[in-house]
Parts: structure tokens; C-alpha cells; sequence
């Protein structure tokens, strides 16, 4: 029952062109496979349920406790050229020049507070599924220090503090002259105020993982390092300065990661599945109706005990999933919305899944909320990445 | 009668009648208009259905081509071609039923997997024909292909009969259906 084989549907197909060659290598099979046009993945009928992995449990929950409850936008990400865990330092010291070096050409120009990041590196343990995987690690942007000339912000708190004066560039000589010492120290401090609790903040982090992906090392060489799935939560700009920096070093593409109706329902029906001590979420669904002229959306929300009482009337064979357990769970719920308010639910599309192990949107923004699933759910979307990239 | 037949009507004359079933109304009307803009020496016919089995109290002609409209976005209409294949005859799989698969294009939208539909097709012995219907340059090519295959299937076209282009689609695809 231990096994960690998730049977892997992409060296299946393009096994029987490599029987005929022997001794060659694996990128040398898949160029074959290619040639010979076999293409045709089916679909994988079943899947591993998601349970706590041997690994997991080495991993102290208080140390991934920070990627827990956050919302992590997906990108898939070609296999790295020339990585090495033990170059980190070295890594955050160029990345660092880079960011610094972009942001002083002013590209990235964000409204409002603008701080300088000082990025660090670091590896995650215990993210992976098999001992073959490599090592996920983890891209930390802290603060450094506040900029000055952005200093909106500091104006609109002073302005808080004095009554009727609107105009700024008297701010200064108002204030100067009127009784009050804090309002004082508050100017001169200019520099210092907001920086008080926010060094050393994490403002955006981003980790690189690889759960499971024994279909995409077998066909790799040894100067690749395979980590397809990308994670990132913060600003936006800070993501595509980082992605550039990645991508001009290591020849790597990054490519948003969206995850389409028919994967998500399959992640609703594993989630359900999984075994919760308490459920902290309902369990909800998202679909948006295609009408004009402007979209409708439908929110289904289930207690989740109720949920896992119809998955566990439709499983059959325990620790596996099939796909015809899957489309029953959704039509069963399709059904019954149907037999209340008449509309089918299967011509919608569906566009968001929240249960209490995780949430996923269609556009590929994931929260996962249970650290015991953790790796679950990575191996998943591990699988769905790999499926991008080829 | 419940049951669609092929030759429980006797043929007009220099007309060819195609039925295209599928719950997308819009898409299919507009496939329709296309289709009758074409050029073509036969008299076209379209009628247009949301599901099988048709109403009986209408006169209708012949049908000699039923295309089957599936909508990779919404897995209701793959339902709801599951059931209206009940309704139709089994000699009409001898060429005059076709399959069309929609939407394939927006995949992050795509509710059922491609495979799915593949199966279908092959388990009904059809060819299966994916179209973006949305895009106006798809539809005209694909309304200018079913044009064809509608003229064969009702005979117009001498030298090949429905059987026959049945076996020419069917030889030309790939091993790998084999092993489904």
C-alpha cells in the first residue's frame, strides 16, 4: 500500500517505440516517440489518493508552516541548466545586483510604497516525493530598507495629525511652529518610521518543487536540474524580475500554469477523499456561466461532512481514484442542483474548488490549507506542470 | 417512430438533407448559415436539433447526414449525445453519421478530455472532425467539408457512395486507436 509509484501515463505510451531500441539513451527514446509521432497520451484512469507520505514526517510542520495559507500563483518551468544547491549564496548575491540594477532603469515602477528587496536562498527539505527527486528551494525577498524618494505616504500620515492645512510644501513650516513634540520627532524621523517593523519583512517568496516527477528525470541529463513546479506569492513585478534573472541564467522558461475544469474536478474528488481531523472549510464550487452580456457565476457550497459521506458511498477500492468515480461524484452533484433549480450545471464551467485540504482557481492560484496533504497536492500539480512542459 | 432511419423515406430529388444535433444553439445555427452559403449543385437541406428522438408530428425529408455537435467546454452536451445515439438507427453508422468536437481551441476551458470524445467516435465506428466553431475561418472550411461529405452521403457524387469514403477516413488513421 506504500508505494509511491503514481502509475505515470506519459512513459506508457512511448514504451513500445523504446523497446525496439536498446541501449539508448532516455533523451534519445523520447526523440524517438517524438518521430515516430506517438503522441497520444490517454489520460491516466487512476490516481494515488493523497496520503501522509514517509517524508512528511521527517519535515517539522512548523517550518512549512509558512507556505501554508497563502495564495501561490503556478508556473510550470523547463528543466534548469547548470544549478547547483551549492552556489546559493553566490545566486543571491547576483540576483540581488539584478534586481537592484532593474529597478534603478525604472521599469518596474509600482504606486505607493516601493522597497528594496534584498532576496535570499535557501533549500526546502523534505519537499519531494521520491529520494530521486531534487531538492525544492526556496526564493525569500526581504525588505531592505524603505526608498526615500517615495515618500506619499509619510506626507499623508503627517497630514492626519494637523488640522486644516491641505497644502504640502507648507507642511513643514506649519508643524514646526505649532506645540505638539511628537509632530516633531514625526518629521525628523521621516526616514526611520516605516522601516520599524517592516526589516527584515518577507515581501515575496517564491519555491521551486518537484514532487514525484520520475517522468520528466528519466528523459533529462545530468546538467539539468528538474524542478517544474513554481510557486510564487507577491507582487507581481517582483515575480517578472525574478523570472527574468532565472531564465537568462540557468536557459529555463517559465509559463503560467492554468488548470483547466477537467483537472479541477479531479482535484475536488482526491481533496474530498482525503481524511481531515477537522474541517476548517466548507466545501465550495465556483462556475461561471458563459452568457451575455455579462458572465453569471454560481457558488455551490457543501458542508464537508457531507461531502465525504457521497465520496465514500461511490469509492470502491480503497487508496485509489478512478475516473468514472470522479465524473459520478460530480454528476451526483450536478443532479442535485438540478433537480432544485433547473439548471445543468455541466454546461457551466467550472472555475474554482475550495475544500478544507486546499483551493484551486482556474487561472492557477492555489491556497493549500492542510500540511498533512501537503505533498498530496504538490505531486498533483507537479504532474499537471510536467504535463505543460512536454 | 423514435428510431432514425435511413431509408424509410424515399429521396427527393436533387436534395440533400443534413441534421446537426448539439446544445449549443447559437454555434449550430451559425455553422448552418455557412454551410448554406456554399455553392453546391444538390438542393441543401439543414435541420437543426438539441437532442434525439425528433418530434414525429413533422413532415420531413430524408435525412441523409446526422453530425453529432460536442462542446469540449460543457460536458452537457456530451451527455446529451450519448443519449440521442440511442435514438438513431444502426445502419445509419455506415457512413452517415459524423461526430464534431468544438472548443478544443481554449484548453484551459475544456471540461472533457479529448480522449473521451475519441473513444466515442471510435466506438461508433465515425469519423470524428474537431473544429473550432467559434472562428469564423474554421467554420467556413468545416461548413465546405460537411458540403462535401452531405453530397456523398446522399448519393450525388458518382463513383463513391458513403460506405466508401467510411473506409477511406477510417484506413488513413493511426495504429495507436487500436489500443484504446
Amino acid at each position: 500500500m506504500d508505494s509511491y509509484n503514481v502509475p505515470e501515463s506519459t512513459p506508457s505510451a512511448s514504451s513500445r517505440p523504446e523497446d525496439y531500441s536498446v541501449g539508448a539513451t532516455p533523451l534519445q527514446k523520447r526523440l524517438e516517440s517524438i518521430r515516430k509521432q506517438t503522441s497520444f497520451i490517454p489520460t491516466p484512469p487512476r490516481r494515488k489518493v493523497p496520503q501522509c507520505s514517509q517524508l512528511q514526517e521527517d519535515v517539522d510542520p512548523q517550518k512549512v508552516a509558512f507556505l501554508l495559507h497563502k495564495q501561490w500563483t503556478l508556473y510550470s518551468l523547463t528543466p534548469l541548466y547548470k544549478f547547483s544547491y551549492s552556489n546559493l549564496k553566490e545566486y543571491s548575491r547576483l540576483l540581488n545586483a539584478f534586481i537592484v540594477a532593474e529597478k534603478q532603469k525604472g521599469l518596474a515602477v509600482e504606486v505607493g510604497e516601493d522597497f528594496d528587496i534584498k532576496v535570499i536562498f535557501s533549500t526546502l527539505l523534505g519537499m519531494k516525493g521520491t529520494q530521486r527527486d531534487p531538492e525544492a528551494f526556496l526564493v525569500q525577498g526581504l525588505i531592505l530598507s524603505p526608498r526615500l524618494e517615495c515618500s506619499g505616504t509619510i506626507l499623508a500620515y503627517c497630514n492626519l495629525c494637523l488640522l486644516g492645512s491641505s497644502d504640502p510644501s507648507t507642511l513643514a513650516f506649519q508643524v514646526a511652529g505649532t506645540t505638539g513634540a511628537c509632530h516633531h520627532t514625526r518629521i525628523l524621523s521621516k526616514s526611520q518610521l516605516p522601516s520599524e517593523n517592516r526589516e527584515g519583512k518577507v515581501l515575496w517568496t517564491g519555491w521551486f518543487c518537484c514532487v514525484f516527477g520520475d517522468s520528466l528525470l528519466e528523459t533529462v541529463s545530468e546538467d539539468f536540474t528538474c524542478l517544474p513546479l513554481f510557486l510564487a506569492n507577491g507582487a507581481e513585478s517582483n515575480t517578472a524580475i525574478i523570472g527574468t534573472w532565472f531564465q537568462k541564467t540557468f536557459d529555463c522558461y517559465f509559463s503560467p500554469l492554468t488548470i483547466n475544469a477537467f483537472n479541477l474536478s479531479w482535484m475536488a474528488a482526491m481533496w474530498t477523499a482525503c481524511k481531515v481531523d477537522h474541517y476548517v472549510a466548507t466545501t465550495e464550487f465556483l462556475w461561471s456561466v458563459p452568457c451575455s452580456p455579462q458572465s453569471l457565476d454560481i457558488s455551490y457550497a457543501i458542508h464537508p461532512e457531507d461531502a465525504k459521506a457521497l465520496w465514500d458511498s461511490i469509492h470502491k477500492t480503497p487508496g485509489e481514484v478512478t475516473q468514472e468515480e470522479v465524473d459520478l461524484f460530480m454528476d451526483c452533484l450536478y443532479s442535485h442542483f438540478h433537480r432544485h433549480f433547473k439548471i445543468h450545471l455541466s454546461a457551466t464551467r467550472l472555475v474554482r474548488v475550495s475544500t478544507s485540504v486546499a483551493s484551486a482557481h482556474t487561472d492557477g492560484k492555489i491556497k493549500i490549507l492542510c500540511h498533512k496533504y501537503l505533498i498530496g497536492v504538490l505531486a498533483y500539480l507537479t504532474e499537471l506542470a510536467v504535463f505543460q512542459i512536454e | 417512430m423514435s428510431v432514425l432511419r435511413p431509408l424509410d423515406k424515399l429521396p427527393s430529388l436533387n436534395t440533400a438533407t443534413i441534421l446537426l444535433v448539439g446544445t449549443e444553439d447559437a454555434l449550430l445555427q451559425q455553422l448552418a448559415d455557412s454551410m448554406l452559403k456554399e455553392d453546391c449543385a444538390s438542393e441543401l437541406k439543414v435541420h437543426l436539433a438539441k437532442s434525439l428522438p425528433l418530434p414525429s408530428s413533422v413532415n420531413r425529408p430524408r435525412i441523409d447526414l446526422i453530425v453529432f455537435v460536442v462542446n469540449l467546454h460543457s460536458k452537457y452536451s456530451l451527455q446529451n449525445t450519448e443519449e440521442s445515439l440511442h435514438h438513431v438507427d444502426a445502419s445509419f453508422f455506415l457512413g452517415k453519421v459524423c461526430f464534431l468536437a468544438t472548443g478544443a481551441g481554449r484548453e484551459s476551458h475544456c471540461s472533457i478530455h479529448r480522449h473521451t470524445v475519441v473513444k466515442l467516435a471510435h466506438t461508433y465506428q465515425s469519423p470524428l472532425l474537431y473544429c473550432d466553431l467559434e472562428v469564423e475561418g474554421f467554420r467556413v472550411t468545416m461548413a465546405q467539408r460537411l458540403v462535401r461529405v452531405l453530397q456523398i452521403c446522399a448519393g450525388h457524387v458518382p463513383g463513391v457512395s458513403a460506405l466508401n469514403l467510411l473506409s477511406l477516413l477510417r484506413s488513413s488513421e493511426g495504429p495507436s486507436l487500436e489500443d484504446l
